[in-house]
């Protein structure tokens, strides 16, 4: 008697994977592109921060980009550190972070090119309504110097979370214990049970304080975003260590294709346009009611020198 | 509670209304994952067939490392394969990294120990006795091999279950090789870790119950397709059950 294929079923199977495979291939062209288009926009790869990215400024910047220069502009945000790393690699072909002192590092190692600041907004102390630090209207390092007291001095009622994940929030809270004359690592980290440190993102941070009843230094885009879901309202407001600046930046290696830094500097140039400047200046006022952002054409902040209007052209250091 | 209501609600919502972005990252969520299971089939079964029917040295020891391996964290392989296809990586001018095509490779790389692991134990599961006779009735090995294989294929179609559930579910090797790049390697695990991080809850509840419709509807098709055939194909031997 003769016996017809015994592998059937597993025949049936794979012929079933190939054809999802191959359905869901072909569902998955992407809009931007036109179906009968013969050649693929050059790519353009951007490394950015969490706090940044969730606000939106991107998406809403990213079509005008494109169709400016018909290149396909691809955004990853996974953190600060994760940018930089990304940038070093080679993996990015342009920052945008709000790290100053990572970011001159960088630049100073030979790995980036055309640093412009061109934007910035101030963080924010936010905290408990019933403010039990007692720290309302301080200075941030006034502030930070009751909480730890007051912390360590077993008050249970007040907690500091931390970002804890080397992100440019976190480096601006390093840097205002380091004004209040603290040593980060030996005073601060692990001094207590007052000293959270979650290692999320800004949101999930926020989140994690509004559960805790705890003080945290935040960017004042994603508090506004998460308006009415926190239980923290925001305590201080003013300082010159609140200054939130942020840049972009050309990354530069050696195996960079000179394309792709050409682009990288044609992007700066179309951040720092007027253009792109007023729709920076613009940008939430609609939502929130104010900008989430002031762009350096608006009036540089007190104290700060920087190049904002310098076409970015130079594709080496 | 609220949020998972909600949840529901938007879900129904974004399905019936066809949301273009939905469709685009469910598309990718399943062209990524598919082919990653389809992929890893192809290896693992054949792979786990051969570690099974033979003896060799350390054998105990190789399935006992593919056992372990069940076990690594999703992050540590998006790191590892990463490191690989990174532009300053041994593999860098292929430019895989920040593609769909890296991710599939990734996802293959993480559901191969299931695969292989669980297709042993499939096979393992047969009774020694029915390979003594296939042998005695003068089966080759190849045969024999072939007919345990047609035995044991429920249990490994568990495996590519398995397989293609651990893959659409992870978010480790999607993150880290992907980026999470509106319209190019966004798919639903990392489209719900950004709407989590970013406070919308019931979006990312919603985003949840379509993996697992999508899910369902595979596991579905692949059970009903292949118990159905095998029911036929049951009647056409001629074996016990016709």
């Amino acid at each position: 008697m003769k016996h017809p294929c015994r592998f059937f079923p597993i025949f049936v199977l794979f012929l079933l994977l190939i054809g999802g495979v191959i359905i869901s291939g072909c569902t998955t062209t992407s809009p931007s592109q036109p179906v009968n288009q013969t050649e693929p926009k050059p790519k353009l790869l951007l490394a950015t921060t969490t706090s940044l990215y969730d606000t939106g400024l991107l998406n809403y910047l990213e079509p005008k980009f494109e169709a400016k220069y018909n290149v396909d502009l691809l955004i990853t945000s996974q953190g600060t550190g994760k940018a930089i790393e990304l940038a070093k690699k080679g993996d990015a072909d342009v920052l945008l972070v709000h790290s100053p002192s990572q970011e001159l590092a960088f630049v100073n190692q030979g790995s980036g090119i055309n640093r412009r600041t061109f934007a910035y907004n101030y963080f924010i102390i936010v905290g408990p309504p019933e403010d039990p630090a007692g720290i309302k209207g301080m200075s941030p390092e006034d502030a930070f110097k009751k909480i730890l007291a007051q912390g360590k001095s077993g008050n249970s009622t007040v907690i500091f979370v931390s970002r804890g994940d080397g992100s440019g929030t976190h480096t601006a809270e390093q840097k205002i214990w380091t004004n209040a004359k603290f040593n980060y690592t030996q005073d601060i980290q692990k001094s207590g049970k007052w000293y959270v440190e979650s290692g999320k993102g800004m949101g999930e941070t926020l989140q994690v304080a509004s559960e805790k009843g705890a003080y945290t230094l935040t960017d004042e885009g994603t508090f506004l975003a998460y308006a009415g879901k926190l239980n923290v309202v925001p305590v201080i407001s003013e300082g010159s260590s609140l200054l939130n600046l942020y840049s972009a930046i050309t990354v530069y290696n050696e195996k960079q294709p000179v394309e792709r830094i050409a682009m990288a500097n044609n992007f700066i140039n179309f951040l720092i346009s007027n253009e792109t400047m007023t729709d920076i200046a613009n940008y939430g006022k609609e939502k929130y009611g104010k900008g989430l952002f002031i762009p350096m054409t608006s009036g540089m902040p007190y104290g700060v020198t920087a190049d904002f209007t310098t076409p970015a052209t130079a594709i080496r250091p | 509670m609220e949020e998972i209501i909600s949840g529901f609600i938007q879900a129904f919502q974004l399905i019936v209304s066809l949301n273009p972005e939905l469709l685009e990252v469910t598309a990718l969520s399943l062209f990524i994952s598919l082919s990653a299971t389809a992929i890893a089939a192809l290896i693992a079964i054949p792979l786990g067939g051969v570690i099974h029917f033979r003896e060799f040295a350390g054998k105990r020891v190789l399935i006992t490392i593919i056992q372990t391996l069940y076990s690594v964290p999703t992050v540590i392989i998006g790191l590892l394969v990463f490191l690989i296809i990174s532009r300053s990586g041994p593999f860098g001018f292929l430019g895989l990294l920040f593609t769909p095509g890296g991710m599939i490779i990734g996802q293959t790389v993480l559901i191969m120990p299931i695969m292989i692991g669980l297709t042993i134990t499939a096979l393992s599961g047969i009774d020694r006795n029915i390979r003594d006779t296939l042998i005695s009735l003068g089966a080759t090995e190849l045969q024999s091999i072939a007919r345990i294989v047609q035995e044991a294929q429920f249990a490994i179609l568990g495996a590519v279950i398995l397989g293609f559930g651990r893959a659409i579910s992870e978010v480790g090797v999607a993150m880290m090789i992907g980026g999470n790049i509106r319209g190019e390697t966004r798919v639903l695990t990392t489209s719900i870790a950004l709407e989590t991080g970013m406070g919308n809850f019931g979006l990312s509840i919603a985003l949840g119950i379509v993996l697992l419709a999508i899910a369902l509807v595979v596991v579905l098709i692949m059970n009903l397709i292949t118990s159905g055939a095998l029911a036929d194909s049951d009647k056409i031997l001629g074996g016990p059950r016709a």
